[in-house]
């Protein structure tokens, strides 16, 4: 297991604060990073350096909390603590506000970009979920509020290809939701973890889903197609834990990353080490093996609170921290 | 402090205080290196002040020296309180200062873990994960109003 992960550039992002969030543009060449000083950074690579191309400083007045970037690459969206969620549009170098989402009640925690680019969801400690729709003239129109969660929800991604929503939450829950005759339903409740969902993380496919938790574990979901019901009429998929990933974190696992390029899974966990596994070859699909291949203990010299796989460049991944930097790392699967 | 007119619990018992810290001679060796103790960790919460009366959290017994435990070569802090009622509503707020006191005064590598007392609180699993989730603690901490509950409670007394 022994030089798996090694460590490329460390680069203080958020000096004197901390570093929360870090999302890749679908293109690979921009790195957001986002913290407790209100501000969001945009880096790029010259010269073989990292180097902060934009700083976003004027759109919150609390800590942001996380980024998202459409699918086009074009608007970046923020979500912070002072409950709004700003849109971004990137015109050349500079980044300016197109419009703030207002209506959470307080904290947004996270905000995602559906797959399409016209759907946009964000989450709040009010325990909402709210999925808001983008017309042609940019106009933003919140189009359902989903109130299943009993307690602040953590986290929200989109299934990599449908217009699948995930999300996370203190009250230990997954929860799923799809559009239903114009409206937005709950259509699947992931229960297992025995305490907080801080992240969750589609493969490539889409037919499986990771968890992170305080439980100090990683729980590896899969889809089970439901079959055509005779008359017509069709039965939700459902998701099963095939997988419980337990043992080898000591702290909060606050983030978990799943490399569409190769299948990689990695975790940031609150015992500031970055660890990385893979699914055994050969192993059954119902019952998974999963390895640990990479540990890197003090990765950063606080928590760590992001890992993200670049999209483009297979084993390159991108970490942050309490310590207000963040961290570039290559990873080499073990032969 | 804070609260309304009722005190909760009007009549708390009243504990002595500990003494100052014994200095030994080791301590004074300034060739040793002197690593993070219990007592030291004691001695910089037992001051704090309790929300509701002119008390410290020590002469209120809500925090013992003995369940506190320190660890320095691993970073970590835990620290036992123990509300002087089982459905003392300051639960969180108590927690809460004694967590920002030592994130305050520590090196950045520890990390701090506050927990009730096992048994001693009606709402102990709920008060201890908002206490964890430092993402929450993190937003309280932004709140000026709680803030300054929280400087007020650690503020020295005169």
């Amino acid at each position: 297991m022994k030089d798996t992960l090694t460590l490329l550039a460390r680069v203080t992002a958020h000096p004197d604060s901390h570093c929360w969030f870090l999302a890749w543009n679908p293109s690979g060449t921009l790195l957001a990073s986002c913290g407790g000083d209100k501000i969001i950074r945009i880096w790029g690579k010259e010269d073989g350096n990292w180097v902060c191309k934009s700083v976003l400083g004027d759109g919150h007045q609390r800590t942001v909390r996380k980024v998202s970037w459409s699918p086009c690459g074009n608007y970046l969206a923020s979500a912070s603590f002072d409950a709004t969620t700003c849109i971004w549009i990137k015109k050349k170098e500079e980044f300016e506000v197109v419009t703030t989402l207002e209506g959470h009640e307080n904290e947004v925690k996270s905000v995602a970009w559906a797959p399409s680019g016209n759907l946009l969801a964000t989450c709040s400690r009010d325990k909402s979920v709210w999925v808001w729709e983008v017309d042609e003239e940019e106009e933003y129109e919140c189009v359902s509020v989903l109130n299943s969660h009993t307690q602040d929800v953590k986290h929200v991604v989109w299934h990599p290809n449908q217009e699948l929503l995930a999300s996370a939450s203190y009250d230990d829950t997954v929860k799923l939701y799809r559009e239903e005759e114009d409206d937005w339903v709950c259509c699947a409740t992931l229960e297992g973890h025995t305490s907080t969902v801080w992240s969750l993380a589609f493969d490539q496919s889409g037919e499986q889903l990771a968890t992170c938790s305080d439980d100090k574990t990683l729980r590896i979901w899969r889809q089970i197609k439901a079959e055509e019901e005779p008359g017509g009429s069709k039965k939700d998929s459902s998701w099963k834990c095939v997988c419980t990933l337990t043992g080898y974190h000591t702290r909060t696992i606050y983030d978990v990353s799943w490399s569409h390029l190769t299948g990689s899974l990695a975790s940031a966990c609150g015992d500031d080490a970055i660890r990385i596994f893979e699914e055994d070859p050969g192993s059954d699909p119902m019952q998974p093996n999963f390895s640990l291949t990479a540990h890197m203990p003090r990765a950063h010299a606080q928590d760590v609170n992001c890992v993200a796989w670049h999209p483009k460049e297979p084993g390159l991944l991108a970490s942050c921290s309490d310590d207000g930097d963040m961290a570039f790392w290559q990873y080499q699967r073990p032969e | 402090m804070v609260g309304g007119s009722q005190l909760e619990n009007a009549n708390p018992l009243i504990y002595q205080r500990s003494g100052e810290r014994r200095v030994t001679a080791q301590d004074e060796d300034e060739e040793l290196h002197d690593k993070i103790d219990d007592r030291e960790i004691f001695d910089l919460i037992r001051s704090i002040n309790d929300p509701e009366h002119p008390l410290s959290l020590e002469e209120l017994n809500v925090l013992e020296e003995v369940r506190v435990k320190v660890n320095d070569e691993e970073g970590s802090v835990s620290v036992e309180f123990t509300p002087t009622i089982p459905h003392c509503s300051m639960a969180t707020l108590i927690g809460l200062s004694i967590k920002v006191k030592l994130l305050r005064s520590l090196p950045e590598r520890f990390k701090v873990d506050v927990h009730i007392t096992p048994g001693a609180h009606a709402s102990e699993h709920a008060v201890n994960k908002q206490l964890a989730d430092k993402e929450r603690v993190a937003a309280a901490l932004e709140n000026s109003h709680l803030l300054e509950v929280v400087n007020q409670c650690l503020s020295a007394r005169s």
